[in-house]
């Protein structure tokens, strides 16, 4: 993250939350460790020394829990709006472009509506294998689901991933804001194949897109 | 087993003086120590048994690291041994059947065993002043009833189809159907009917130790005079009892699918597969703490051992176990932010996944605290416990992204996750693990292991670990997903080869460092020093019987006056002051600062 | 015995079952299905005379309109949509030139009872080539060595699916990777696919004598060597079906049998 660019609108939400997440531990970390060894360094044996005899001090203990806790829950809490847009919300579907997405042992199959804008019609209009178009600066609904065994769509420049499950359909939503072809990435171990059970998303300009869902429908 | 009843002196703790209170006719070879009730051997045919299959399952992952590094190249002497047919190159089928049993073994096979089996059998009526459990039998039993599950996991490498291949997780419907990957026919059978035998194995076990911990203890040791092993081990049995029923459930439903046809997990039929994912991890989250328990616990007595001073805030240390026990039954759903369970549930599991890392923070501060003006001898138990804190503490701050659930959207799945299990586990447990066998080796032998020896294997370990699992969280971060053999293939992943070229190197030369660790235990078996009863002057009871301990542990049972971190008291003048050494009150107290050599010098060549 | 020498027994114990466990385990994962060696038919293997053998030969005609090729979009495998830069079809309707039919797997069904033949022992070979199999239908007899080759530089499965021997599903990540078959009951026909690319499609067919052939680019058909007797002979397509024809074939007699397929 920040290490691939980010074409998805909640992406630098994503980034900016992970971020946050390796500063707090980041601190921690040096100040743990470095407390460490100092501690090793400083307080080695020496010849006529003699530890301290304590069991403890209630009150850093109540320090050290109090403030923690409040930072642990506060982490928590600030991420609720990041997850609730990303997986509750949904834009409207009749704003959104609507596909079918199918994981099968190991390939992807998409299908678009077709005139009468239903999916699961006749006049869908199916995809190549492995091959997704979509407008970008539009959102997108993709109604996820499996044929066989578990998958997982994954889109890392997008920041998403959803298992896919058969016998149920999840829907899945972002909206792309640079065009390019993007690798997607199965991420649920699926059989032998697994390894290599790409796709490949073509985001492109609203014109792009809808030529090439008329020839994909003259096939 | 039914002469059980007929020689009472080996029912548990019958108050026995005198020199030697074993009356009773002499035991077959067989009784006496393939079939013994001794928990001393049973303790050590655990430790065995699991050092084995840490052998097994630690060369299985060197396999793994190998394909990683140079997929579909031919593998020398392995690849013409085991890959023949294929022309020496590992095929995905067995990249995947390698990575279920690795996980599969380290988990039921070693760590479990070895922390509870192996050294809850040794230590805890040891440590509570006991002569043995309060069930020699049923323990007898909770090995041998181990022992065919071994046999049952390891016939699963020989069976046509090969082992297992869909993870250790074993995700329905790929593990419920037996034609979704080879290995998903009766390698994966066998998988399920050998983790049953482990869990019915563990909860017996766990039975024993709360009983023998809640009744069994000697005169005078409360339950907060208990040393933190013995805490970690009691919560642990209990975690054990509640949550192991579960996963046999979980399995035993499996299994029904993939034989007579019902459909629990299986969409055709009305069932589920995420349903699999709740059972499973109900109980695999607790595990995990099952699995690090015991090393907090032991790797607390050992460090206030070393640092010759007071475990600092004991009872903050015993709730705080308490709390991620407890904490460890409302998270599972962590494991599952992207599954398709209802995403509301990811915030209620976001929010106390976060606050599980408290306890765990405070027991890291409270280590902290125990190292602050102490003692420290730095000897390699030591070295390897306080590795245990600092590689724990990585492991956990890196779960805290995990539990950020915007962020584990893209990382759930990657080798991040691979990184945050094998830091706990890895840097945590088994750290953890080389700590306590190198500090009660003498008490089980009568031997010392050989202390630089000890480090050498420790720094060569830490230094070779971190190398190979901490560019895990850079391969996470760039989204390389686990489980599969061969990343590469995409263009996102292809620049991350050389990265995993040098972990794999790395790898190579952590697996190459655990040998020192192998020599030093044997030859200490055959020709170490003769142990001292007390070669740390450490407080807990089990320093107080002979190295190693006769059947019946203690010529007479001691009684307790104090906790087991008395260390550095004013009241003596030595450093340390042993939880049943009575004083008779009159002795004067002593400053905090004499000047005073301390009395620890571990046998060193 | 003191106990400390039990436990170092304990240890060799444990060192001999890693060993055992090292050197056993080389059949891990290697035996998934369908290459038991069978018992190699039950009686003596049948000698053909030459001097009375004849042979059965044809032609597979068509009649009628063969229906539109369908095109196979591999956009999303580069290095096999780049062969074809006139774009891919299915091959499950290939009508020649001179209007024969193509991949119709021709064998005798019946009049070789009480012979047995020994398999071959060269092996028959399907390849994976640009993202299809070569041959599209392949014929073996049971127990011949079939090689599965790989010449793609990338994973195909091999994923047969058959009713009366065990299935198996290999993968072939690398380029050149060769696995060897057998298949043990004879059986019309095998459908092979792989998971990876779910357009390719082959068949094999498995008989237990050498008397089968596959129609090639001329449409046409040999059975050599054939003892003397009355046969049915069977043509099989994977669109059109099954045709048979009953032919008697004299001593040193070419017999000559044509099918005719007809599309709609």
């Amino acid at each position: 993250m920040g290490v691939f660019e980010n074409v998805s609108t909640y992406g630098a939400q994503v980034d900016s939350l992970y971020l946050l997440v390796l500063i707090v531990t980041g601190v921690a970390f040096f100040l743990v460790e470095g407390v460490l060894i100092y501690f090793l360094i400083r307080y080695r044996h020496r010849e006529g020394h003699r530890a301290m005899y304590t069991h403890g001090n209630r009150r850093v203990e109540i320090v050290w829990t109090v403030i923690p806790g409040f930072m642990l829950f506060g982490l928590a809490v600030y991420q609720y709006s990041a997850w609730t847009q990303i997986k509750i919300d949904r834009p409207n579907e009749a704003e959104a472009v609507v596909l079918s997405l199918e994981a099968e042992q190991f390939e992807w199959y998409a299908a678009y509506p077709g005139s009468d804008g239903e999916l699961g019609t006749d006049d869908d209009i199916g995809s190549p294998v492995n091959v997704i178009h979509v407008p970008v600066n539009q959102p997108v609904i993709i109604r996820l689901t499996a044929r066989d065994v578990l998958h997982s769509f994954f889109v890392p420049v997008l920041r998403i991933k959803q298992d896919a499950i058969p016998g149920t359909t999840i829907p899945v939503w972002f909206e792309a804001t640079q065009p390019g072809e993007y690798e997607i990435v199965c991420a649920e171990l699926c059989g032998l194949g697994h390894y290599r059970m790409r796709a490949f998303l073509t985001v492109e300009s609203e014109t792009e897109f809808q030529a090439w869902l008329a020839e994909m429908a003259a096939r | 087993m039914s002469k059980q009843k007929a020689t009472p002196s080996h029912d548990g703790n019958v108050a026995h003086d005198g020199a030697h209170a074993h009356e009773h006719p002499p035991l077959s070879f067989w009784r006496k120590y393939v079939f013994s009730t001794d928990h001393k051997v049973i303790g050590i045919q655990f430790l065995f048994t699991a050092l084995f299959f840490f052998t097994l399952g630690g060369l299985l992952a060197l396999l793994i690291r190998t394909q990683l590094a140079w997929p579909w190249e031919e593998i020398p002497v392995i690849g013409s041994l085991f890959y023949a047919e294929s022309g020496g190159i590992m095929l995905p089928e067995n990249y995947l059947a390698l990575m279920t049993m690795h996980g599969t073994i380290m988990i039921f096979f070693f760590i479990i065993p070895v922390l509870s089996g192996a050294f809850g059998n040794f230590l805890i009526p040891l440590m509570i002043g006991a002569r043995d459990m309060a069930f020699p039998v049923l323990n007898m039993l909770s090995y041998w009833v181990i022992v065919p599950a071994f046999l049952v996991l390891l016939a699963a490498f020989f069976v046509e189809g090969g082992p297992p291949a869909a993870g250790w997780t074993s995700y329905a419907p790929l593990s419920a159907l037996p034609d979704m990957v080879p290995g998903s026919g009766t390698g994966q059978t066998l998988w399920l009917v050998s983790l049953i035998l482990v869990g019915t194995s563990s909860i017996m076990g766990a039975i024993n130790y709360i009983t023998t911990i809640v009744m069994l203890r000697a005169k005078g040791l409360t339950m907060f005079r208990l040393p933190m092993t013995i805490w970690a081990l009691f919560i642990t049995a209990v975690l054990v009892t509640l949550a192991t029923p579960v996963l046999a459930s979980a399995l035993i439903m499996l299994l029904l699918d993939r034989t007579i046809g019902t459909h629990f997990f299986l969409p055709d039929g009305g069932g589920h597969p995420v349903m699999w994912q709740h059972i499973f991890w109900f109980y695999s989250h607790p595990a995990v703490y099952i699995m690090i328990l015991p090393a907090m616990g032991m790797a607390s007595d050992i460090i206030a051992c070393f640092a010759r001073k007071p475990l600092f805030g004991y009872r903050p240390m015993v709730y705080s176990i308490m709390a991620i026990a407890g904490l460890g039954f409302i998270v599972w759903g962590h494991h599952m932010f992207v599954s398709g369970m209802n995403p509301t549930l990811g915030l209620a599991f976001m929010t106390s996944t976060m606050m599980i890392a408290l306890p765990s923070a405070i027991k890291t501060f409270n280590w902290l605290g125990t190292i602050w003006r102490g003692d420290l001898h730095l000897t390699a138990p030591m070295f390897n416990a306080l590795a245990f804190v600092s590689t724990f503490v990585i492991g956990g701050l890196s779960g805290v992204f995990a539990a950020a659930t915007p962020v584990d959207i893209f990382i759930q799945d990657t080798y991040w996750i691979v990184g945050h299990i094998h830091y706990v586990l890895f840097g945590g447990s088994l750290f953890g693990v080389f700590a306590a066998i190198q500090y009660w080796f003498p008490k089980m032998f009568g031997r010392m292991m050989d202390d630089r020896l000890g480090k050498w294997h420790f720094f060569l370990t830490f230094i070779s670990f971190n190398l190979v699992f901490f560019p895990m969280f850079i391969l996470g971060a760039y989204g390389m997903p686990r489980r599969v053999a061969d990343p590469y293939e995409y263009q996102l992943f292809a620049p991350l080869q050389p990265l995993n070229q040098f972990m794999t190197i790395s790898a190579y030369v952590l697996g190459a460092s655990q040998l020192i660790l192998g020599y030093n235990f044997i030859w200490a078996l055959v020709r170490g020093p003769k142990a001292a009863q007390n070669p740390w002057y450490a407080n807990t009871l089990e320093w107080v019987a002979p190295s190693p301990p006769p059947h019946g542990n203690f010529e007479t049972i001691p009684v307790v006056y104090r906790g087991p971190y008395e260390y550095a008291s004013p009241l003596v003048t030595a450093d340390y002051l042993p939880q049943h050494q009575q004083l008779d009150g009159l002795e004067p107290a002593v400053e905090t600062k004499p000047v005073q050599k301390t009395a620890i010098s571990p046998a060193s060549r | 015995m003191p106990l400390r020498r039990i436990y170092l027994w304990m240890l060799c114990l444990g060192i001999i079952m890693l060993l055992v466990v090292a050197c056993g385990g080389g059949d891990e994962g290697a035996s998934a299905g369908g290459d038991e060696a069978g018992s190699g038919g039950g009686g003596d293997v049948t000698e053909v005379d030459p001097a009375t053998a004849g042979k059965i030969s044809g032609k597979v005609n068509f009649e009628g309109t063969a229906p539109e090729p369908e095109l196979i979009d591999m956009s999303a495998e580069a290095t096999c949509s780049e062969k074809y830069p006139d774009g891919a079809y299915t091959e499950k309707v290939v009508v020649n030139d001179n209007g024969t039919l193509a991949n119709v797997f021709v064998y005798v069904k019946s009049g070789l009872e009480g012979k047995t033949f020994a398999p071959p022992s060269e092996a028959a070979v399907l390849d994976q080539v640009d993202c299809h199999y070569i041959p599209h239908v392949l014929g073996v007899q049971t127990n011949q060595p079939v090689v599965i080759r790989n010449s793609d530089p990338f994973l195909h499965n091999i994923h047969p699916q058959p009713q009366n021997s065990r299935p198996f599903n290999i993968g072939q990540p690398k380029q050149g990777m060769e696995t060897e078959k057998t298949f043990p009951a004879a059986e019309i026909m095998i459908p092979v696919g792989c998971d990876v690319h779910g357009w390719m499609a082959a068949y094999i067919g498995v008989v237990d004598h050498p008397y089968f052939a596959v129609t090639g680019s001329d449409g046409s058909f040999e059975l050599p060597n054939l003892p003397p007797g009355d046969y049915t002979i069977e043509a099989w397509h994977e669109e059109y079906g099954v045709q048979e024809m009953n032919v008697t074939v004299g001593e040193q007699q070419s017999a000559t049998a044509d099918f005719t397929f007809r599309g709609t």
